[in-house]
């Protein structure tokens, strides 16, 4: 298997609202199509085989690592990365949680649990902090000890319910 | 010597827990990590790896990699001709054997993972393709795995010029007599206490990306590294270019952890392919090859005897340390690293009247070793509160009471080390932990918890941790090169904005917010107002990183300094300028006043415009422009932080898993610049010596053959397993270092191995096992919980 040999293909997925057309080497994963092919860095790499979570992005609404999908895997699918979170250059609720609570240092797999976070909320708004351990125990981070991670999830929840709650008054 | 300058009037930053001033970037996708960086006709880079532990290297064919498509070139020792990595200790033979580090294995390969040719490729797929083609032929020898079969004395040798597969030996502390304490004493005990083998396993992987700038006649060398300079440095040296010509700027850097706090070998070679071939080059390290070829760490072996009178009062400490160090030594700090550091500082929080130590580096045919957050002092600790538990068994004391016995509580104080610690809270911090624990109930529980059969434990950890390491305290190991000073700049411009550069480089460790925070108090500034520059050789001429703890109680101080010098010149301005005395200026609030007449004065603004821009108008004598630079070194033995952790653990009978009930930590690390950072370093170090008590281990098989290849088989843990963590502050500020400031990066990581294993053999007491090696894996637990059943059974009445 080399690259001359693999076969090209023209893959359109949507990246963060906007469609984009990309030739790649069909063995290309998604991850690398994101950071060097689109330019989306925001996306890490930190294992590349599935474990760690730094890679997690959002497809057709779900959290999945990039690292494990080849690129042509995403046609015609929806894919966001970390830089939809705050396309206004605000922080997100979420985004303005972890910095409130500290729940990063060097920022590596920061991305990969803010997706995460990020689809596990869209599907569980109601989920509690043990289950918000649980659901974040699928992504590491090597710096924070997880506590701090733990907490920014559960205080964004709480506040979106909060909030959801404020406008059904 | 003065320890600092009055505190301006409007401090405010320093103590508080302002929002991270990195936080935007990183949780929006815009930082900079290395990988990040792509740059036009960039090349990529991968290594053929030795495949056999130990061997001789007969052939290396790379022809069929140079046919690989998308394959540009490949290159091997001889193609490169690099200097070796070679670290060194001023030691006399008998005591240490220097050795060096080929950036690319000759002849001789010692470990599996060892890089023995570069592979350069138009993509990563490609590279990876290539190093696949290559075709390695070696000459098996038989390889040295453990610490017994190094030291047995037919062994074969790592290298030839270390008999004995011995690095380093010392013999640092002998009290005279202390045969005779032990002889004379009531009560000795002796502990063996082993720690397996760990990765730092900082998320982000190392790498590199190397270009040649033409305009500037220079190799500028984006790295991931926390010792820029001395990258510089050694790069330089190794092909044998100016040092003027090597730049190396770091990016954002997804932790380190100390295995980046040494020069590696393969960035070194990817500089070299990139100036041979005149197109930049970008190395990224993969997971595997960080788990099994890149630095790793601990892997030591503590065999102690202690003598105690009958009242617990520890008379004697006698030690042999041995390291198992792997292959070679690491730049700059050398295997000495973690023997060295283990005997000069062992006898730690305690009054040991006598002290005998031996302290050895062995090398073996696995990864190389480097430092990692904590060096040599979680493991020593942990063996010395093995002491202290073994020694209140055996009188019959309570844990903590033997301890409180024993911890040093009159400051400063030398110990028998001759070491001086400046003051802490060594017995304060015990006995909050303590009190935390019992108001909790914890105690009560555990009563409760053995009469329905279960298996809860209660451990402590005292310890003090050397922070600000400075020149004298490295240069007492008697390094070749000795780190401890550090440089800080500061510079304002006309809008009267500051931009502060420092030679220490951030990690992790929010450097970008604390930093600020100190040169924004002294000033009189806003924080806005303040921004960091770090890690580029080019912005500052000297630096020796981030390590050790050092940066906010070294690098910090260099920091409080330059911008004092800073409010000296501004000050003197103003005087000039309104022609009054200089002891009536103030610094306030963004500008100089009248120290009696508040209104008047001169903004930093105003000022900053004159500097530049109006140099007409500067004051007879006076320079234009604003900038200061500083230097800081802690003289004497440097700042020790220190803390007490407890734990309490459940151990499950069936599964023999290690629950964590509680764990408070009191913690002082003298000034706190920003608490919630300072919280943060704590709960981080606290998971990272966590995961070394009782999860992770790098292991080999027989071969020498790694067998954690991936995360499936290296346990690093998650948030399932690290528990919530509270955290109480002491404050005993420092008299040495500028701030007050001690230093927090690593004391998690030192006390929580020893807690963790202290709480464990606390809940097998019943069982009468003492565990003292770890990790402690299920399998040991459960084997004790079996045997304490199988007891238990035997003494119940028929
Ligand atoms: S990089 Fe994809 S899961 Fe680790
Ligand atoms: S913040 Fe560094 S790995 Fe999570």
């Amino acid at each position: 298997m080399s690259s001359n040999t693999t076969d090209h293909q023209l893959v359109s997925l949507t990246v963060n609202g906007t469609e984009r057309e990309v030739v790649l080497d069909s063995r290309r994963t998604l991850a690398d199509t994101l950071r060097h092919d689109l330019g989306l860095t925001g996306t890490h790499l930190a294992c590349e085989h599935g474990i760690c979570g730094a890679c997690t992005v959002l497809v057709d609404g779900r959290p999945a690592r990039s690292c494990l999908m080849f690129a042509v895997q995403a046609e015609g699918k929806q894919v966001r990365t970390v830089e939809s979170l705050s396309d206004d250059g605000r922080l997100s609720d979420l985004q303005q949680a972890f910095a409130d609570h500290h729940g990063l240092q060097c920022g590596f797999c920061t991305p990969g649990f803010l997706m995460l976070a990020e689809g596990f909320l869209a599907e569980n708004p109601d989920a509690g902090r043990k289950e918000i351990r649980e659901a974040v125990s699928s992504n590491l981070c090597r710096c924070t000890g997880y506590q701090t991670i733990v907490d920014a999830v559960e205080h964004c929840a709480a506040a979106r319910r909060g909030h959801q709650e404020g406008n059904v008054q | 010597m003065s320890h600092t300058h009055p505190a301006p009037s409007t401090a405010t930053l320093v103590g508080s827990a302002v929002p991270r001033r990195e936080d935007p970037r990183l949780l929006t996708g815009r930082g900079r990590f290395v990988d990040d960086i792509d740059v036009p006709r960039m090349l990529h880079a991968q290594f053929v790896r030795a495949s056999v532990a130990s061997g001789r290297l007969t052939s290396l064919d790379l022809s069929a990699v140079r046919e690989v498509p998308g394959v540009v070139a490949a290159f091997t020792a001889d193609d490169l001709e690099l200097n070796a990595i070679t670290a060194g200790l001023h030691r006399p033979p008998e005591e240490y054997v220097p050795t060096g580090m080929p950036v690319l294995a000759r002849d001789r390969v010692r470990f599996v993972g060892e890089p023995v040719a570069i592979v350069i490729a138009e993509d990563p797929y490609a590279a990876e393709d290539g190093i696949e083609a290559a075709k390695a032929v070696y000459d098996v020898l038989p390889p040295v795995l453990t610490e017994d079969a190094a030291l047995a004395p037919d062994a074969p040798l790592v290298h030839e010029e270390a008999p004995g597969n011995t690095l380093l030996d010392v013999s640092l502390f002998a009290t005279e007599g202390i045969d005779r304490i032990f002889a004379d004493a009531p009560c000795t005990v002796r502990v063996e206490s082993r720690t397996g083998r760990q990765n730092a396993l900082p998320l982000e992987t190392r790498g590199a990306l190397a270009q040649w700038d033409a305009r500037e006649e220079q190799l500028v060398v984006h790295t991931c590294t926390q010792i820029p300079h001395q990258v510089r440095t050694v790069m330089a040296n190794c092909m044998g270019l100016d040092e003027r010509a090597v730049r190396v700027v770091v990016p954002d850097m997804g932790g380190g952890f100390g295995i980046k706090c040494v020069v590696g070998r393969e960035e070194i070679a990817v500089g070299a392919a990139a100036l041979r071939l005149g197109r930049p080059v970008k190395w990224i390290e993969d997971r595997k090859d960080a788990l099994t070829a890149s630095f790793l760490a601990r892997e030591q072996h503590y065999g102690l005897r202690a003598a105690f009178d009958a009242d617990g009062h520890i008379l004697a400490l006698d030690a042999d340390v041995v390291c198992d160090m792997g292959a070679y030594s690491c730049y700059p700090f050398t295997v000495g690293i973690e023997p060295l550091m283990a005997s000069s500082e062992m006898p730690g929080v305690y009054r040991v009247p006598a002290y005998r130590v031996r302290g050895r580096a062995i090398t073996t045919n696995k990864a190389p070793t480097a430092p990692y957050r904590g060096v040599s002092r979680p493991q020593y600790v942990m063996a010395v509160e093995r002491v202290f538990e073994r020694a209140a068994r055996e009188l019959g004391l309570d844990p903590v009471e033997i301890r409180r016995r024993n911890v040093i509580t009159e400051f400063p104080y030398t110990g028998v080390n001759n070491i001086t610690y400046d003051p802490g809270s060594y017995l304060e911090s015990l006995d909050l932990c303590e009190k935390s624990l019992r108001d909790e109930g914890w105690y009560t529980r555990q009563a409760e918890a053995a009469e329905q059969g279960r298996h809860l434990g209660i451990g402590y950890s005292c310890f003090s941790e050397r922070t600000g390491y400075g020149t004298a305290a490295f240069a007492q190991r008697k390094m070749k090169v000795v780190p401890g000073f550090d440089l800080a700049e500061v510079r304002m411009d006309t809008t009267g904005a500051l931009t502060v550069t420092t030679g220490t480089i951030s990690h992790g460790q929010s450097h970008e917010t604390t930093m600020a925070q100190i040169a924004a108090d002294e000033l009189g500034l806003e924080l806005h107002k303040v921004k960091l520059h770090q890690g580029d050789t080019e912005r500052i001429t000297y630096g020796w990183g981030t390590f050790a703890s050092r940066s906010i109680a070294i690098g910090g101080s260099a920091v409080r300094r330059a911008a004092g010098k800073l409010g000296e010149r501004l000050r003197a301005l103003t005087a000039g300028l309104l022609d009054v005395p200089y002891e009536d200026t103030v610094l306030d609030k963004g500008r100089v006043r009248l120290r009696d007449d508040p209104e008047r004065g001169l903004s930093h603004v105003e000022l900053a415009e004159v500097a530049y821009l109006r140099a007409d108008l500067l004051p007879a004598g006076t320079e234009p422009g604003l900038t200061a630079t500083a230097s800081f070194d802690t003289l004497s033995d440097g700042t020790f932080s220190n803390a007490t952790h407890g734990v309490v653990v459940e151990l499950h009978e069936g599964t023999g898993q290690v629950e964590i009930l509680r764990y408070i930590c009191v913690e002082d690390c003298g000034v706190a610049i920003n608490p919630t950072v300072v919280e943060g370093q704590c709960r981080g170090g606290i998971a990272q010596g966590i995961a070394g008590a009782l999860y992770e281990q790098v292991t080999y098989d027989a071969q020498g053959d790694p067998e954690c290849t991936g995360f499936m088989e290296y346990k690093m843990p998650t948030a399932a397993e690290i528990p919530d963590i509270t955290i109480h502050h002491l404050e005993t500020p420092s008299l040495i270092t500028e701030t007050g400031a001690k230093g927090a990066g690593e004391g998690g990581t030192i006390g929580a191995p020893a807690a963790v294993l202290n709480a464990v053999n606390d809940a097998l007491r019943p069982t009468g096992v003492e565990l003292e090696n770890t990790p402690v894996r299920p399998e040991q637990i459960q084997l004790a919980l079996e045997q304490a059943a199988h007891e238990h059974k035997e003494s119940a009445p028929a």
